[in-house]
């Protein structure tokens, strides 16, 4: 058995995700290759040769796989991984864009977001927002799989000495071109990867007073989410979404702040080791699921919890 | 142009759903049903490209069993002009319905094709992408933002840490993500209107798609519950306890 690992990366540097992706071909069990896809990517590839328990790292370096479009990427990957027994991506916006298309390639289905590995065949996922857990088995030759990075506690980033091999193949299908990118600037560390997070709801009432969150969050080196609620109404952008329709956070300390804690934003922080919420509503069914609650007005307690941390 | 928006029929996003007692899935019985709202998007961003004049043409197609037809009704009522109801009673994969899907697409010629970016029941996050697979075509993911301009579509997408824009040549496939836009209600008027409106239906067979499947649900169980903790009096209260208790901070 030989599992083939996609690289998460920016092209620059290779994300924490990739770490949590081999830990799930780890468990699977077996030889892992990883495929460091893009251009320009030697820094990546070198980074990727050293995550602990990878055997060989395929680099595909070209033009053509810049930006991971999918209408290029998929089809390098349905080529290379046809010989595989899985195919690992992880469950970020890029694992969940490319996969699929590489799944239907292949004409197999795919299993998405998997949180723990039964058996080589076997794998369970949450459907219906978290509300349901399904033990799900495929019986495809070449097993396509997106992993959700908080099932899986992340390797070693060093201590690997894989061999490079450079890939040749060249898949252009000219059916889509790059554009631009606007991506938030913020040197507060990345959500789905921060050991704590502060996240705000429609009790915040508009974004300015998001403002409170990032102070506390500066303060503990945390990363700020939101709710939904607070990114439809307008508070926040989309890339703060924490919850099943935005991004799963699992970390050390969770702090909800004005959230009620409606099903879908539940689905997405629950596995928090600690969660702390604020909320002046104390049937809130946020409380129902925090270590910690605080009936209280956000306003005055936010500030008073930044001094005294 | 025409546009094909793909809907599926799901578990109202409002019903807190429960497993059921033999493991075998959940319980749908009496439960409220609905169009899932990242297809609502869907028809909504049609609606519009036709209020536009970019679209001629909205057609709706649903794969699901006989009572899809509400939610086919629904987006004829919103102002898609007729629709195709391909029938399964079964559950299936999203391959499967990216198949019966490429079946169609082959049947109507579409320039474009917007669907959800997933459902929320099987949250899958699958079809759209296959979709594109099976037809060659670009895809624009998890769209907040689509224009189309001759014979290309920009779409700018939610991708994590921002906003990625990205060009493609038509025909193309479109995911809708939530801010994309805010569907409007069916109007009265509308919804009688929609009961006239054309509704074709076809099964696997007829578009001669096998929908077997390399995927098998063992079993379906409530998630581990998390127990409520306590409630502390004070903002001191409670850092006491992260620092000395639960050591976080």
């Amino acid at each position: 058995m030989t599992i083939l690992v996609i690289a998460e990366h920016d092209g620059k540097a290779l994300a924490p995700a990739t770490l949590n992706t081999v830990a799930a071909a780890a468990k699977i069990g077996g030889d892992i290759h990883v495929l460091v896809a893009g251009q320009g990517i030697g820094a990546v590839a070198e980074a990727t040769a050293q995550i602990a328990g990878v055997a060989k790292v395929l680099v595909a370096d070209n033009a053509a796989y810049a930006h991971q479009l999918p209408e290029n990427v998929a089809p390098l990957v349905a080529e290379l991984g046809a010989g595989y027994s899985h195919i690992l991506a992880a469950a970020t916006s890029n694992g969940k864009n490319i996969l699929p298309r590489v799944a239907a390639q292949l004409d197999v289905d795919q299993i998405s977001e998997i949180i723990s590995v039964v058996s080589a065949d076997t794998f369970t996922r949450p459907i219906y927002a978290g509300n349901a857990i399904a033990t799900v088995q495929s019986t495809a030759p070449v097993k396509v799989i997106t992993v959700r990075a908080t099932g899986f506690d992340p390797v070693a980033a060093q201590g690997g000495s894989a061999a490079v091999e450079a890939v040749a193949a060249v898949h252009d299908a000219g059916t889509s071109s790059f554009v631009g990118e606007e991506l938030a600037k913020s040197d507060r560390p990345e959500l789905t990867a921060a050991k704590v997070v502060v996240s705000g709801g429609r009790g915040m009432q508009n974004g300015d007073n998001f403002k409170l969150l990032y102070t506390l969050a500066d303060k503990l080196g945390a990363a700020v989410g939101a709710s939904r609620a607070a990114v439809d109404a307008g508070f926040v952008p989309n890339d703060m979404q924490v919850g099943q329709t935005g991004k799963i956070v699992a970390p050390q300390l969770y702090i909800a702040v004005g959230i009620s804690g409606a099903i879908q934003h539940l689905a997405g922080m629950k596995d928090s080791k600690v969660i702390v919420a604020i909320n002046k509503d104390e049937e809130a069914p946020i409380f129902q699921v925090a270590d910690y609650g605080l009936v209280a007005d956000l306003f005055e307690a936010v500030p008073e919890l930044e001094k005294l941390v | 142009m025409k546009v094909l928006v793909a809907v599926k029929r799901v578990v109202d996003y409002n019903v807190k759903v429960r497993v059921k007692a033999d493991n075998s899935g959940v319980d749908l019985a009496n439960v409220k049903m609905s169009m899932n709202p990242f297809c609502e998007i869907a028809v909504e961003e049609a609606v519009r490209l036709k209020e536009k004049g970019v679209a001629t043409e909205i057609v709706v197609v649903s794969i699901g069993p006989t009572t899809a037809q509400e939610q086919l009704r629904t987006a004829l009522a919103l102002g898609a002009d007729r629709a195709i109801l391909v029938e399964s009673a079964e559950d299936l994969t999203s391959l499967a319905v990216a198949k019966l899907l490429k079946a169609v697409v082959d049947k109507e010629q579409p320039q474009l094709v917007i669907l959800g970016k997933q459902a929320i029941d099987s949250d899958n996050n699958q079809t759209g992408q296959m979709l594109a697979a099976l037809t060659g075509f670009g895809q624009g993911t998890f769209a907040s933002k689509v224009e189309v301009a001759g014979d290309k579509v920009a779409v700018t997408r939610e991708v994590d840490g921002g906003a990625q824009t990205v060009s493609l040549k038509l025909p193309a496939i479109i995911t809708t993500d939530l801010r994309l836009n805010e569907p409007r209600y069916a109007s009265l008027p509308n919804i009688m209107k929609a009961k006239k409106k054309p509704l074709e239906v076809l099964t696997p067979d007829a578009l001669g798609v096998s929908t077997a499947s390399t995927n098998k649900t063992l079993k379906v169980e409530a998630p581990a519950a998390r127990s409520a903790g306590i409630k502390v009096k004070s903002v001191a209260e409670l850092v006491e306890k992260l620092k000395n208790e639960a050591k976080v901070i």
